[in-house]
């Protein structure tokens, strides 16, 4: 999954906007952005963070730069260990052509010691959105982790995985009726990118305009979930 | 066995729910993804965990649990104990890992 097959797959399987949200870190990402510049695709800048509790978030922000102050909390908190790329694979980073241009050495493939609450305080506070990953799944799913919904976390949306739909995921789960639920490929190969795939109706491919849709707000809206095999 | 005797033998911290410690302990379970504690669990059981997140006092709660054990050196989060506190939820901690814990209950007879 270079960064230009990410780009040139999106556009042939119709996406507008995509996050890369790679595990604990933002190392690529400007690759992805680069590599999109004039595609008609755009690019958020994004992470998914595992945190204490063991939870997956998808920590979404516009540009690299927050993303980045982000990005260093996140790995002032991972433990001090090495990848070995025989056991959990290499951790190269690119550039926009696809080139290897480094290697990230550090173990990504473990939890960073801050909690769910520290986590989506910190990506709001850099102006960012915070979303549970994949609730319905019971590794690093909010609900599979947590057991219920935390009372007191305020959650712009929550991602479902791609094995349910939104309403399989609301019989399942009662708590989820009436959140805001978005979902997307959660690809790792570039073949099972697009569905399923979530539509917004935004002004702008950005953030902030995601933040409104999510609300409901200024005309803006999140118009559901899409496609998936479920 | 009571949860205070629980205290007293294997030298566990009370940090909240002062009010319980006369609760018998019926059993055990160990476990850090609540779904499955909450799928598993009984009422009456010690349940030893790391997880520090104040859901464990609502699943503690919901399933009528004598006490959560939170080990090795893992501090709950202050919103944790103030929740327990205020449900009536004994949390106890100990720097004692799980497997050493679960142990030392078991020989007491807790199962």
């Amino acid at each position: 999954m270079t960064p230009p097959a990410i780009v040139a797959r999106a556009r042939q399987v119709g996406l507008d906007l995509i996050a890369i949200a790679d595990h604990n870190s933002a190392g690529n990402v400007g690759a992805v952005k680069a590599a999109a510049r004039g595609s008609g695709l755009e690019v958020l800048a994004g992470m998914e963070v595992e945190t204490r509790e063991g939870v997956h978030v998808l920590c979404l922000f516009d540009e690299s730069g927050p993303l980045g102050a982000l990005e260093q909390q996140v790995h002032a908190h991972l433990p001090l260990r090495e990848n070995d790329p025989a056991l959990f694979g290499p951790q190269p980073l690119l550039d926009e052509q696809g080139q290897v241009v480094g290697e990230c050495t550090r173990l990504l493939l473990t939890a960073a010691d801050l909690s769910l609450s520290q986590v989506c305080r910190a990506a709001a506070d850099l102006g960012g959105l915070a979303i549970p990953s994949h609730v319905d799944r019971k590794g690093y799913g909010l609900l599979g982790v947590l057991g219920m919904l935390p009372a007191d976390l305020e959650l712009a949306a929550l991602e479902i995985s791609p094995r349910l739909t939104a309403q399989a995921a609301c019989r399942q789960y009662p708590s989820l009726r009436g959140k805001v639920l978005l979902g997307g490929s959660d690809a790792h190969r570039l073949e099972q990118m697009g569905q399923p795939h979530t539509l917004f109706r935004l002004q702008a491919p950005t953030v902030g305009e995601l933040r409104l849709a999510l609300r409901g707000e200024q005309g803006r809206g999140c118009l559901g979930l899409e496609g998936g095999t479920a | 066995m009571t949860v205070a005797e629980m205290v007293e033998q294997l030298g566990l911290q009370v940090r909240a729910g002062t009010g319980r410690l006369d609760r018998p302990v019926t059993g055990g379970h160990v476990g850090d993804l609540l779904s499955s504690v909450m799928a598993k669990s009984a009422q009456g059981q010690v349940w030893v965990t790391i997880q520090s997140h104040p859901n464990i006092v609502a699943v503690a709660a919901l399933l009528e649990l004598a006490v959560i054990i939170v080990v090795e050196g893992v501090e709950p989060e202050p919103a944790t104990l103030a929740r327990a506190q205020e449900q009536g939820v004994t949390v106890l901690t100990t720097t004692m890992g799980a497997f050493e814990t679960v142990g030392k209950l078991y020989q007491l007879g807790v199962h």
